[in-house]
């Protein structure tokens, strides 16, 4: 795969990032309340932030 | 165990094990076997971004805003998504131009400006020596705290220590000895320093392992699980506003803000360019680092909210600063061993960034401030020092001890005023003003010199008025009536408040206002000023690095000799390593190494890199100009230069456009003129012709009527013979005179139509009736197959006429004779009639079955057969036939007779009716 197609999936995960880290998807989960014990803000931030990073492994990895 | 000595000694063989590690790294990267050429070594230096304000103070902040201290750190995760876009970009830049701190790269991009790498040199030391305190601020303070096991106290219970007890003191000081050593153990123009990277991802490693450790202990040993401690801390007052967003001090605008803020200083930050940009091995390690960093800082993020959970219910009311839990608790619950390790873990944290920051501000003020001051004062006589390198090493420990110690004044003059996270907000704020200089730099070639001063200082100077002033104010150095209600009393200049905005925090409103005069300087500026040649040449050579890799040397031109450019870099280089650069670079270009010759512009621009590494690029421009015969080259060269490629392409485009057109009006041409030959051809045919067939019944004519001049008593019936003859010559001569008449006026279009619905089997009728005696005289029978009834077409009924008779009279000429047979069958074909007229004469050979509708020419052999008629019928009725909307054509083989056939469309058909103008 070229690095342009890299580039380019890498600039959409950020966006992607962007979406999930600020207002307003943030506010869907700035709520009372827990998931396995954890706080639902904290636990949602949390998990996204883990799937994004795995997701730029992985488009980093496929282009390798 | 925690006893002072104990602690000093921990602390310091902490130390020497950097100082060994650092040594150990230089040694393998001068026997060629580098330990950090490896992308995930890169990764762990990366983390230097994670100091002594993540370690403690994410705590701290997390304890007052719950998760509002991640937008620091998710920001990173962002900007390394763009990374391979924007970091791997400024790699490449500082590669190919030797640059060796930010302040270098923005000079570099906007024509090589020593006034703007100074201010970019002057806003970083006033921004970071903030942020350099604090570090020294921490590690004398968890010193203190440690010290005071089993009591745990607060870093402002703890007052100021002595000048010489002050633990902020020696380790400012070992750091400036570590610093010196590692950082600028010999003037190299890569300014790449193995040894201390490999350090830095060591002190990377400690720091999240301890960290990690105490996240640990707090929750799975303090309490049971992340179940119990989130339960336990929803019982606390401040619960809600911790597990949630949107309180006043966690608004969505600041989550915001503060990511933005953050993605911009991963970059921007000094320390930052340094391990990312200037100590990068290899470009193809970022892309590791794009993943495993963000990873790091994940990992150390996790149990950020948990200690700072547990330290809150564990020191319920016991007046705890937040900023010191990763201490505290484990000294709370008597692990000594833990507390002591999570003080190194701050420790390297604190060292860490202290060794990059001072390195990385050293270079700048060294680059950016000290050499072109050197170099323009005159009085100085720096430009005639045969050796420059110690000169320059000198300065830079200089710097390193200066910067140190700044930090450590500030931190002495600001006691305890301000938490550790407002402190580092500030110095984030402040070198995000970069940020429109450096990434509008590396993609909008637009981007001038003026406009970067002007959007820097105003950005610099909104971010001194709306953040560093209000922080002097808290701490005392400013009337406290100076945020309340302005200064001299303005409400609308409240630093915080800045034209009355209101209702943002003070980190977006900071941000709000620096980057919109900032930004908007820059592009404004930008849009209206005039660039010089050399900013057109940087400015193409950063934006456009991927295309046209090292081609510097383009944009100068002048004469120089080899040896006085040795001489230059031996100055600053030694004379054994400026010889070995020298002739490497001639070796790697294929060519002999001497010092006579004449060194070319790729030689010149060779050298001013090298040079632009230890002194910096504006100041290696000038110590290159001083031995170099230039010749600088005008803005439209360098114009000419740049546009050249992209103006070629586009003028061979445009040729090949043009010549594209041309061809097709030639050949527009080449067939007008063909048609126009043939046409002229025609005329000259027609007219001879014309002429011919008019000769031929007056020659006639003129010769019988001489005879009849010439004999009077010539016989009565021989008389009457001749006179016919020139009768029937005249009456050929006025119907060949009325075809061409006709001819003309049906091709001009002026003829007379009289379109009505015509009975076509009436005018075959009336045809049939009138070639009657025709047919009789050549003894040839005509059969008419007519249908019992046929719509009627729209046509001119006396044309039609002409053409029908035309057909007929043919036919009886050509039909065989005595034995003659012509059929004549009307028919529906479609939407038209169509007329077939056959007879059974000799036919018509293929090639002249088109020519007969041309005029004058008759089917057959013109020389052993005579031409009966004028040859104008069948042109005529093609013309008739085809104004008419239908067709005339001839369907024949020699021998066995012709088929004539027309068509007319009946009327009320779309042809018919379109038909008939004129």
């Amino acid at each position: 795969m070229n690095h342009g197609r890299k580039g380019e999936r890498l600039v959409a995960l950020a966006f992607l990032g962007f979406l999930l880290f600020d207002y307003p998807l943030l506010s869907l989960f700035s709520t009372e309340g827990t998931v396995a014990g954890v706080p639902v803000l904290y636990a949602y931030l949390f998990t996204s932030w883990g799937v994004l990073i795995a997701l730029m492994a992985l488009v980093v990895r496929k282009s390798e | 165990m925690l006893e002072t000595p104990v602690i000093l000694v921990v602390s310091f063989a902490y130390l020497g094990l950097l100082f060994a590690i650092a040594y150990w790294g230089d040694k393998r990267a001068a026997a060629g076997r580098s330990i950090i050429a490896r992308p995930s070594i890169y990764a762990l230096s990366l983390a230097v971004y994670a100091t002594s304000w993540t370690f403690y103070g994410s705590v701290g902040r997390a304890a007052s805003t719950g998760v509002g201290f991640l937008p620091i750190y998710l920001g990173p995760t962002l900007m390394f998504a763009l990374g391979w876009l924007v970091l791997r970009k400024i790699i490449r830049i500082s590669k190919e131009n030797r640059i060796t701190s930010i302040a270098d790269f923005v000079a570099s991009r906007y024509g090589k400006s020593t006034l703007l790498g100074g201010l970019v040199a002057v806003i970083a030391v006033v921004g970071i020596v903030p942020y350099i305190s604090l570090q020294l601020k921490v590690i004398s303070n968890t010193f203190s705290i440690l010290r005071e096991y089993p009591e745990i106290v607060s870093p402002s219970e703890l007052g100021s220590p002595s000048l010489f007890a002050d633990t902020g003191l020696y380790v400012a000081l070992v750091l400036a000895a570590f610093t010196i050593a590692f950082g600028t153990r010999k003037l190299d123009a890569t300014e790449r320093h193995e040894g201390m990277v490999a350090a830095i991802a060591f002190e990377s490693v400690v720091k999240l392992v301890a960290f990690v450790c105490v996240g640990l202990f707090v929750t799975f040993g303090v309490f049971g699980g992340f179940g119990d401690l989130f339960g336990r801390a929803a019982a606390l007052p401040q619960a809600d506003e911790l597990f949630t967003l949107g309180g006043p001090d966690t608004g969505y605008m600041n989550f915001m803000w503060l990511t933005v803020l953050s993605m911009l200083a991963i970059v921007l930050l000094p320390r930052q360019f340094q391990v990312a940009v200037v100590e990068n091995v290899d470009e193809r390690h970022v892309s590791k680092a794009i993943w495993l960093f963000p990873l790091y800082l994940l990992a150390i993020n996790v149990f950020v909210l948990p200690i700072a959970l547990g330290g809150l219910v564990s020191f319920q009311g016991a007046g705890v600063d937040a900023d010191t839990f990763v201490l505290a608790l484990p000294m709370a619950e008597g692990q000594q061993g833990l507390a002591l390790f999570a003080y190194l873990g701050g420790l390297s944290a604190a060292t860490g960034m202290l060794i990059v920051e001072t390195i990385a501000l050293s270079t700048m003020v060294s680059n950016n401030l000290v050499m072109p001051a050197l170099l323009r004062a005159k009085a100085s006589r720096v430009t005639e020092r045969r050796d420059l390198r110690r000169l320059i090493l000198g300065i830079r420990r200089a710097a390193i001890v200066v910067v140190l110690l700044l930090g450590y004044a500030y931190f002495r003059a600001a006691g305890e005023a301000t938490a550790l996270v407002s402190i580092g907000l500030v110095s984030f704020a402040a070198v995000a003003q970069f940020a429109p200089a450096v990434l509008g730099g590396i993609f909008w070639k637009g981007g001038s010199k003026s406009g970067a001063l002007v959007g820097l200082s105003a950005g610099f100077l909104l971010w001194a008025y709306t953040m560093l002033l209000p922080s002097f104010a808290r701490s005392g150095w400013l009337p406290e009536s100076f945020l309340e209600d302005g200064p001299l009393g303005v409400e609308a200049l409240r630093p915080e408040q800045l034209f009355g905005l209101a209702g943002l925090d003070g980190v977006s409103h900071a941000m709000f206002w620096s980057m919109l005069v900032n930004v908007g300087c820059y592009v404004g500026v930008s849009l209206f000023s005039r660039r010089s040649a050399a900013e057109h040449g940087q400015a193409a050579l950063f934006v456009d690095v991927f295309r046209q890799p090292g081609e510097g040397s383009r944009f100068w031109r002048g004469t120089a000799s080899v040896a006085d450019l040795e001489l230059l870099l031996a100055r600053f280089l030694g004379p054994r390593r400026a010889s070995e650069a020298l002739a490497e670079f001639a070796r790697g270009r294929g060519l002999v190494w001497s010092e006579a010759a004449e060194a070319d512009a790729e030689v010149v621009h060779h050298v001013e890199r090298l040079l632009a590494g230890s002194i910096g690029a504006a100041s290696a421009r000038v110590m290159v100009a001083s031995v170099v015969q230039e010749e600088p080259l005008g803005i439209e060269e360098v114009m000419d230069i740049l546009d050249e490629t992209s103006e070629v392409i586009a003028y061979s485009r445009e040729l090949e456009r043009k010549s594209q057109d041309l061809e097709a009006a030639t050949a527009e041409l080449r067939a007008a003129n063909r048609r126009l030959k043939e046409v002229d051809r025609l005329k000259d045919d027609f007219v001879s012709t014309v002429t011919h067939e008019l000769r031929t019944p007056l020659t006639s004519m003129r010769a019988f009527s001489e005879i009849l001049l010439d004999n009077p008593e010539l016989e009565t019936s021989e008389r009457e013979r001749f006179l016919r003859i020139v009768i029937e010559e005249i009456e050929r001569l006025t119907r060949l005179i009325n075809q061409v008449l006709d001819l003309s006026k049906i091709e001009s279009g002026r003829a007379d139509w009289q379109i009505a619905e015509v009975d076509l089997r009436e005018v075959i009728e009336d045809c049939a009736a009138a070639t009657a005696q025709l047919f009789a005289d050549c003894e040839a029978e005509l059969d008419v197959w007519l249908p019992e009834t046929a719509p009627p077409v729209a046509a001119d009924r006396d044309r039609v006429k002409q053409v029908m008779l035309n057909l007929l009279s043919n036919a009886a000429k050509f039909c065989a004779p005595g034995r003659g047979r012509v059929a004549v069958e009307l028919r529906v074909d479609g939407g038209a009639l169509r007329v077939d007229v056959r007879d059974n004469g000799p036919g018509i050979r293929p090639q002249d079955q088109q020519a007969i509708f041309e005029k004058f020419r008759q089917g057959g052999d013109g020389l052993t057969e005579r031409p009966q008629g004028t040859g104008l019928g069948l042109p005529i009725s093609h013309q008739i036939v085809t104004h008419l909307g239908g067709e005339l054509w001839v369907e024949s083989a020699p021998g066995s007779g012709a088929t004539f056939s027309f068509t007319l469309p009946l009327a009320g058909s779309p042809v018919g009716t379109t038909e008939g103008k004129g």
